[in-house]
């Protein structure tokens, strides 16, 4: 629940709710982007990364950083269990 | 794991490794060996994972800090939790971290199975959408976490303000990080020359929440990424301060954290959240404007009020360590319960709970520290 993951905003779902689609390595879920959220149009989200914790998106990266965190997670041990948990499911 | 060659990237790894034995030369024989605090449970796990003790000179020795919510989770709390779900027959949303945690009526995984409905789920909103699923039922989040987790449990409650889900509420055990290591610093019985600070909490609430412990207390704290490699330039930061007698807040997660910290965060926080008076830590006791508790505002969506539930105070078990263990006095393996009736499987102490809990991961990776 500390940890988080970087993942790619797919659409914008409900702006008035901050509701975004992110995904990452194949899974997907509704996440909310209130602390991200831009002053102008928020279609430029769409294709960003951003690090999602327990279902927020708190900080946007680069896709190079978001690709290094990945992979930092890997070494670590703990991307499984972050996917999982974006996935809802108990990790494997 | 404990040879350089493993790390992703053994260049870094070396050269950190060795601008932390050049400063350490620097560093005066009395102050040797020097005490480090890494705040964050992550940081713990890696330490023991990555078996960076066995890297790292003997004049280094890390003290494991408060800074796994699941294991500063007291006792009490869960017993509270347990009786939202048990005596008020309300649905309980938790993190799954903590469903393992003991506390007297036994865990949340065994009021579970007593037939208790306790839901597992990754993101409060995730409890406010079973909110809308079962419009007849209560359903509570057991809100815990620092400011990491915090920023969710504001921002879902104010969905709910919005969208007037009435039968939502919040059992709210949110702690933050600055109170705890002020009492730490202020512990007689307790000596850290310096602090790797946390990467993710930091995100939210920037640098300026550590000065006070360069500022009144004149140790450096460089905040950390979750990677070894990122502790390691985070240690040689730290040490090279206390060799230069400096004492600063440094960044060495600049890639996540800026200065400021995530205001829009800051400021759902600041609505949804006032400072509570005191709040217990398992290890350290009750620590003053510690915690976060609803403002006046968000009141009616607090689960102690809305079921009349008072705060349950437990003393912790006879024999466990935790609390020591907690603020660097022993090591995990000089608990008496250590490995023999306190283990993963079967925790008495938090700190074997979480495998962010020191004990945890010394349990784990015990022969690399």
């Amino acid at each position: 629940m500390c940890l988080g993951i970087p993942a790619q905003i797919q659409s914008i779902d409900d702006p008035e709710r901050f509701n975004v689609t992110v995904a990452v390595n194949g899974v997907s879920r509704l996440a909310n982007a209130a602390c991200i959220w831009p002053t102008g149009d928020p279609q430029q989200l769409v294709g960003q990364w951003a690090v999602i914790h327990v279902g927020f998106a708190l900080g946007l990266l680069s896709e190079a950083e978001a690709q290094e965190t990945l992979a930092a997670l890997n070494e670590i041990g703990g991307l499984e269990h972050e996917l999982a948990d974006l996935a809802g499911r108990e990790p494997a | 794991m404990k040879f350089v060659d493993e790390f992703r990237d053994p260049a870094a790894v070396k050269a950190a490794l060795a601008q932390i034995e050049s400063a350490l030369t620097q560093v005066p024989a009395s102050r040797k060996p020097l005490q480090i605090m890494e705040v964050c449970g992550g940081h713990t796990h890696a330490i023991f994972k990555f078996a960076l003790g066995q890297l790292l000179p003997d004049d280094i020795e890390f003290v494991h800090g408060p800074g796994c919510p699941v294991c500063v989770l007291p006792r009490g709390r869960i017993d509270d939790a347990i009786t939202l779900a048990e005596e008020h027959g309300v649905i309980l949303c938790s993190y799954g971290d903590a469903l393992r945690v003991p506390g007297d009526k036994g865990s949340l995984q065994d009021a579970k199975s007593r037939g208790a409905d306790i839901r597992v789920v990754y993101s409060p909103l995730d409890a406010l959408a079973l909110a809308r699923e079962y419009p007849n039922k209560q359903v509570a989040f057991f809100a815990l976490g620092f400011e990491t987790t915090a920023p969710a449990t504001a921002l879902t409650l104010k969905q709910a303000a919005l969208d007037g889900v009435e039968n939502f509420s919040v059992l709210c055990h949110h702690i933050t990080i600055g109170p705890p290591l002020r009492a730490i610093l202020d512990d007689p019985g307790i000596r850290i020359d310096g602090f790797i600070g946390p990467g993710h909490v930091s995100m939210i609430t920037g640098e300026q929440v550590y000065d006070f412990i360069a500022e009144d207390y004149a140790k450096p704290l460089v905040i950390a990424g979750f990677e070894p490699l990122d502790l390691l330039q985070a240690l040689a930061m730290v040490v090279k301060q206390i060799a230069a007698a400096e004492a600063r807040v440094e960044n060495q997660y600049r890639r996540a954290v800026t200065s400021v910290g995530n205001r829009i965060a800051q400021q759902a926080m600041g609505e949804v959240f006032m400072p509570a008076p005191e709040s217990d830590w398992r290890g350290l006791g009750a620590i003053p404007e510690s915690g976060l508790m609803l403002s006046e505002a968000f009141r009616p969506y607090d689960a102690e009020a809305r079921f009349g539930i008072g705060r349950t105070s437990v003393a912790e078990p006879e024999g466990c360590g935790c609390a020591r263990v907690l603020r660097g006095q022993l090591k995990p393996h000089q608990c008496p319960l250590f490995g023999t009736i306190c283990k993963p499987q079967m925790p008495v102490g938090a700190l074997m709970v979480s495998s962010e809990g020191a004990c945890a991961a010394y349990y784990q990776y015990r022969a690399g520290v």
